[in-house]
């Protein structure tokens, strides 16, 4: 028998076991190859870039053809009006050229030099059939103004971003969601699944799937937070990225946990399923989860209380806290205690997942309950 | 050797395996034998680890199978299945790896491996665009790509056409030939018959026959006898202890109720003319399997 051993041992060298780690890391590579691969994937993936890309572009163009008011100037009144930086300058030889202009239409008020009085500023104002409000809001001196509620950021900016923040969550949670979900139920499919049980453990399996799907996700949303801050950057709206740069920040660091939970779920939703046509339904829940967030911050992304407990909330989490850091209404200790929460949570839902995912993976046909699933 | 020790399961109120107890030796071909429903792919599944027994263990050496000794099987599952969208050799070489292979001797044993089944030529098409024969090649590719210790093999011979057949059992005798125990079940017994050492036949979840195939065919072996003389036997029906069962000019096939009451047959036949055949019938495989299986 020993000579037998021996001869075994020889003619078949064993192999050390990989560790835990390592074999997470190939199924996690294979799923980022596969994906890679897979054509639908680089399509959408590069649509996704595009449409971001463009509306950034969009946004830098509109906002530099805004036509400013034309205003015709005369003599010392040039440098008063260039200051504002407020309009564009059209140049008059005096005060007859400049009033000819006005009359003409062709600016929509002219200053001129004054001295006196009732021009403490040194200029006086010509326009055609009413005060122009725009050049004497400009020109005039206003008081202190002291707001009780100041909103750091304008409505439609706020609008945006949140719209920004929902759709990208969304959009990145169902897409790379329901590839997991696929992925495992291919597997299911094909069968290979039981060779792959016999040869690493089911959770570094299902460890490697979410890994490999949630770096590509994550990818994903780094590629399109620099496209914007660099169209940003590049199309001189510098302005706006210093108010919206630290909340994409937040809010990539808030997905890449977020989405890791939400894999899992995906993962395990699906494998208590043996077909593609039925993954829809059984990963529905999982849906709806990661839908709400995304209708609640736009319809109520200026009401402080629902963000306030959105951004605690695991599922909405991700939205909730970027948003909240945008409007400046987060303390500096917030983000950390709600990314503590989904990280919990994260580590509770993969425990919880992994168990419904290895104990669904061998029953085919029928669905799976979630009694069986967490009972095995 | 590999030792499944009264292993029982049940599904439900079935219970699909009873005191299931058998053992696989190194160096030998062991055919595992049953109806559709017997309790096979039960117990394969319960020797690699897939599904946990009710009760009852799975021993190596007299050591109860750990997962990391079950990691140095090689396993072909009754559900054939492989990633329809890779190619066949990236397939078999991730495999190879994650039972933890060198990148060098993943693609060293897979292309190897592919060579010996004849799909070396296909190692860089999609699993989906082979034949359902090629794919079955495939298949059993993967469960030796990884030089396992042991083989575990649930109908490998099923879908194959002969001429897969033959590579396929050249494929394994050579496994078993290296020393590595070889167990697999198949419901063509003659393949079975010609190629196995050794035999399990379960029915209803319980192991019925097992052992050395000879043994078994000497076990299950009717003290029938068949003789052939040059002149006419009829004699041989006036014979005590003896009851003909068929008898034509030249061949008597008969029981006999002890070995001396044969022995003194065929003394008396030589007695009277020459004797060229006389021999004690073996039931094929099939025969015992009908028999045991009722």
């Amino acid at each position: 028998m020993s000579t037998l051993q021996n001869s075994r041992a020889q003619v078949h060298p064993r192999h050390p076991t990989p560790s835990f780690a390592r074999s997470v890391w190939l199924v996690a590579t294979r799923e980022i190859v596969a994906r890679l691969r897979s054509r639908a994937f680089l399509i959408s993936t590069g649509l996704l870039l595009l449409i971001s890309i463009g509306s950034v572009v969009a946004g830098g163009i509109a906002s530099q053809n805004q036509s400013l008011p034309r205003v015709a100037v005369v003599g010392s009144a040039t440098q008063i009006v260039k200051q504002t930086e407020a309009f564009r300058i059209v140049e008059a030889d005096d005060v007859a050229a400049a009033e000819k202009l006005v009359r003409a239409g062709d600016v929509s008020a002219a200053v001129v030099p004054a001295t006196g009085e009732d021009a403490p500023l040194g200029v006086r104002i010509i326009a055609l059939d009413s005060p122009p409000l725009d050049v004497l809001g400009t020109l005039s001196v206003a008081p202190a103004v002291s707001l009780l509620e100041p909103s750091p950021q304008s409505g439609g900016l706020v609008y945006l971003v949140s719209l920004g923040f929902g759709l990208v969550f969304f959009m990145s949670a169902i897409t790379f969601g329901s590839t997991i979900a696929q992925s495992v139920v291919e597997e299911k499919q094909t069968r290979v699944v039981e060779i792959l049980m016999t040869t690493i453990p089911v959770r570094a399996l299902l460890g490697g799937k979410v890994v490999g799907n949630s770096i590509m996700a994550f990818g994903q949303i780094v590629a399109i937070g620099l496209l914007v801050a660099i169209g940003m950057a590049t199309t001189g709206q510098t302005g706006l990225l210093g108010t919206v740069g630290p909340s994409i920040v937040w809010f990539a660091v808030f997905f890449a946990f977020g989405f890791v939970m939400l894999a899992a779920l995906f993962a395990a939703t699906a494998s208590m399923v043996s077909r593609q046509e039925d993954v829809g339904s059984a990963t529905s829940p999982v849906l709806f989860l990661v839908m709400i967030p995304y209708f609640l911050v736009i319809f109520f992304n200026d009401n402080a209380t629902v963000l306030a407990i959105m951004s605690y909330i695991p599922f909405s989490a991700p939205v909730g806290m970027p948003m909240r850091i945008f409007l400046g209404t987060a303390l500096w200790w917030e983000p950390l205690l709600s990314l503590a929460i989904l990280l919990a949570s994260t580590v509770v839902v993969i425990l919880l997942g992994s168990r419904i995912y290895s104990n669904s993976l061998l029953r085919m046909g029928a669905r799976v309950t979630f009694r069986q699933a967490l009972r095995g | 050797m590999l030792e499944i020790r009264n292993v029982n399961k049940h599904y439900g109120t079935r219970q699909v395996l009873n005191g299931v107890s058998f053992g696989v030796e190194s160096g030998r071909l062991t055919g595992f034998v049953g109806a559709n429903g017997a309790g096979k792919t039960t117990t394969m599944r319960i020797i690699l680890g897939v599904l946990s027994a009710d009760s009852g263990t799975v021993l190596q050496d007299g050591v109860p199978l750990t997962s990391d000794d079950r990691r140095r099987f090689g396993y072909m599952p009754e559900e054939r299945g492989l990633y329809p969208k890779m190619k066949v050799g990236e397939h078999l070489v991730y495999l190879a790896r994650l039972h933890g292979l060198s990148p060098a001797s993943a693609r060293r044993n897979t292309a190897e491996l592919l060579d010996r089944l004849g799909l070396g030529e296909r190692a860089g098409d999609l699993v989906q665009s082979l034949s359902l024969g090629n794919q079955q090649r495939a298949q059993i590719a993967a469960a030796l790509v990884h030089d396992p210790e042991f083989l575990v093999l649930d109908e490998p011979f099923s879908g194959l056409d002969p001429i897969a057949v033959e590579v396929v059992m050249n494929v394994l005798s050579g496994f078993a030939a290296q020393g590595a125990p070889v167990l697999f079940s198949s419901h063509q017994l003659d393949i079975v018959e010609r190629l196995c050492d050794d035999v399990v036949i379960i029915a209803d979840g319980q192991i019925r026959a097992n052992g050395p195939r000879e043994q078994l065919r000497e076990q299950h072996s009717s003290p029938r006898f068949e003789l052939r003389t040059e002149a006419d036997a009829e004699w041989i029906r006036a014979t005590p202890g003896i009851s003909v069962l068929d008898l034509t000019a030249g061949l008597a096939v008969f029981e006999a109720e002890t070995e001396a009451a044969s022995q003194a047959v065929l003394r008396q036949a030589l007695d009277r003319a020459p004797v060229t055949s006389f021999s004690q019938q073996r039931p094929s495989l099939a025969a015992i399997f009908k028999e045991v299986v009722q």
